[in-house]
């Protein structure tokens, strides 16, 4: 195996992205994904048995574009990368067992990969690789290119929530904080079907927000109480969590109070006082964890990052509290295969071992287990 | 012609099938439990296909168990096949789960002419199928593959696991009550359907079931 500059494919299926991508050691050669979001929004969020079935008929079409793209064929490969967890247990089901089928037939080592952590190894490919075609010559770089020491990533998502500290991507990564309820994305497409604006939530309120006067009304904040909070030497028990599902509920509660009174909902301000209730409690809580614990370079992934609020605010903190802030392109801050292949390369660089084809998907795999 | 055959709509199985060998069997395996797929179906071909000393370019087809069965563990079985199809580039065909059973019926010495499979379908239904049967021909698959209730079948012996448990509604055949389709007759069957030149299915899961999903009604105005 080449352990310098490994060739790996990686495999994501955790959510509604059945994502393939490709990369050489950091640099990026395809990153290739099908959704089936389309297919959720009669729902209003996304079907574990809905995402499963697209999963199932996406992942061979997928595969074949990819090689295509990268322009590779699965013998070049050195190393597959499958996400093993955490996400929906029957949508990881098809992308570990299609991961597992690639590894039986090519034999070539398979590494069970986290999801979250994948989500801060795409921080590790070079900027700008991916979007040229890719030549076949080597990329520039000595292969393993290291993370900054007291690195952070706030990671949000319609699936996720949090803050980690990471110390060594391919085996020191720690929770520092996570939603204790809904995803912040979640809390997103619950309340945009509320307010009657269609799924997924999140565009459709960003975009909606910037109309509206996010002062006109005061929601909640979770998890703020100093009972949760307690203080940095004594830490309450949610000093970096979040909770969403009070938040929820006082918009609910809002709209009714509007409607009772027989007036016009103010959607516009609503939202912008939702968004800001979100964007609020999640950049105050993470600047404090990295303040806390001394992080000074902070990664924001998931596809939540997407949310303008949310980038300006989270820079706008960080910046105060002299925190360097990274956010990587948009398209691989959505869950996709790229992250998957970019965190399996930096095992194979490291030097660790594959997981093998016996290991069994998680739905709930802890941070603290970057492969299985 | 060489088959790797695949099933995971009850048990997770494996089998390898050849026109040159007795009884088209060459190598298999099947677990009991049917809730651990993704860890063991791989090992488990792996492991076939390297005790049989058969590797992806020799074998010439590659068929799976399109179910009915359980979503989860039936789409493991499924891209399983379509993954290996793909990359060993070989023909890829569905046979229909029950199918296995029947023929072991077929072949047995106490089949009946007409016939129920049935398999368990979870939430106290039955996954089950109509069969007819003249000697020395494959089992014909009359009506089905249906999702219902064991109450509901029509008043025919019923083999299978689907038996088995509601064994005190149905006419259940004690020898085949604890029977779960697997690849080892699936395949035989495929072998067999193919070398009669019939066609077989394509891969396209039999789930039978929508996927539960509802869509949110209207909310609730205050007023
Ligand atoms: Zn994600």
């Amino acid at each position: 195996m080449n352990r310098t500059q490994p060739l790996v494919l990686g495999i994501e299926s955790s959510c509604d992205e059945t994502g393939v991508g490709i990369v050489r050691g950091t640099a990026l050669l395809t990153d290739t994904v099908s959704s089936s979001m389309d297919e959720h929004v009669r729902f209003g969020g996304v079907i574990p048995e809905i995402a499963s079935r697209a999963h199932l008929d996406a992942f061979v079409p997928t595969l074949h574009e990819a090689l295509a793209e990268a322009d590779v064929s699965l013998a070049d490969i050195d190393a597959i990368a499958v996400t093993s967890g955490p996400g929906l247990a029957g949508a990881l089901m098809v992308g570990v067992c299609a991961a597992k089928a690639l590894a039986v037939a090519t034999g070539k080592p398979l590494y069970a990969i986290n999801h979250l952590v994948a989500h801060v190894g795409v921080g590790l490919l070079q900027p700008g690789t991916g979007t040229a075609a890719p030549s076949g010559a080597t990329p520039p770089g000595t292969g393993a290119e290291t993370l900054p020491e007291n690195m952070g990533a706030l990671l949000v998502s319609g699936g996720h929530t949090e803050i980690l500290r990471i110390r060594s991507i391919t085996d020191d990564v720690e929770l520092l904080g996570s939603t204790i309820d809904d995803a912040a994305g979640e809390a997103y497409d619950k309340v945009a079907r509320l307010l009657g604006l269609g799924y997924p939530g999140g565009p459709a309120i960003d975009k909606l927000a910037r109309t509206g006067n996010a002062k006109a009304i005061r929601f909640p904040r979770g998890l703020t109480q100093p009972k949760y909070m307690g203080t940095a030497e004594e830490p309450g028990p949610h000093r970096y969590d979040w909770s969403f599902s009070g938040l929820k509920t006082a918009v609910a509660r809002c709209v009714e109070q509007f409607e009772a009174r027989g007036e016009d909902v103010p959607v516009a301000d609503i939202a912008a006082a939702f968004q800001e209730a979100v964007v609020d409690v999640i950049t105050a809580k993470a600047v404090l964890a990295c303040r806390e614990n001394g992080i000074t370079e902070v990664l924001l992934g998931g596809g939540v990052a997407a949310n303008s609020r949310l980038r300006q605010l989270t820079e706008q903190r960080c910046t105060a509290a002299g925190i360097r802030l990274t956010v990587p392109p948009l398209s691989l801050c959505t869950d996709n295969g790229a992250m998957v292949a970019a965190l399996g390369a930096q095992l194979v660089m490291a030097g660790v071992e594959p997981s093998g084809i016996g290991f069994a998907p998680d739905s709930s795999m802890p941070v603290t287990t970057v492969s299985a | 012609m060489l088959i790797l055959a695949i099933d995971t709509s009850a048990v997770a199985s494996a089998a390898l099938v050849s026109d040159e060998t007795p009884e088209s069997v060459l190598a298999s395996f099947a677990t009991e439990d049917t809730r651990t797929h993704a860890e063991v179906l791989a090992p488990g071909i792996d492991a076939l296909l390297a005790d049989a000393g058969v590797s992806g370019h020799d074998v010439d087809a590659i068929v799976t168990g399109v179910g009915p069965g359980p979503f989860t563990g039936l789409r493991s079985g499924i891209v399983t096949a379509r993954t290996l199809a793909f990359v060993w580039n070989k023909p890829l065909y569905g046979v229909m789960s029950l199918d296995a059973i029947a023929l072991e019926v077929a072949e047995s010495t106490d089949s009946a002419a007409e016939f129920i499979v049935a398999t368990d379908a979870r939430r106290k239904e039955v996954y089950w199928a109509r069969y007819t049967f003249s000697d020395a021909q494959l089992p014909h698959l009359a009506d089905g593959p249906h999702v219902g209730f064991a109450a509901d079948l029509p008043e025919l012996p019923v083999y299978g696991a689907g038996a088995g448990m509601y064994s005190d509604v149905v006419k259940a055949v004690a020898e085949f009550s604890t029977r779960q389709p697997e690849a080892l007759s699936l395949g035989q069957f495929a072998l067999a359907r193919l070398e009669a030149g019939e066609q077989l299915l394509d891969s396209t899961p039999l789930y039978l079931r929508e996927s539960d999903a509802q869509v949110p009604g209207p909310r609730k105005r205050a007023l």
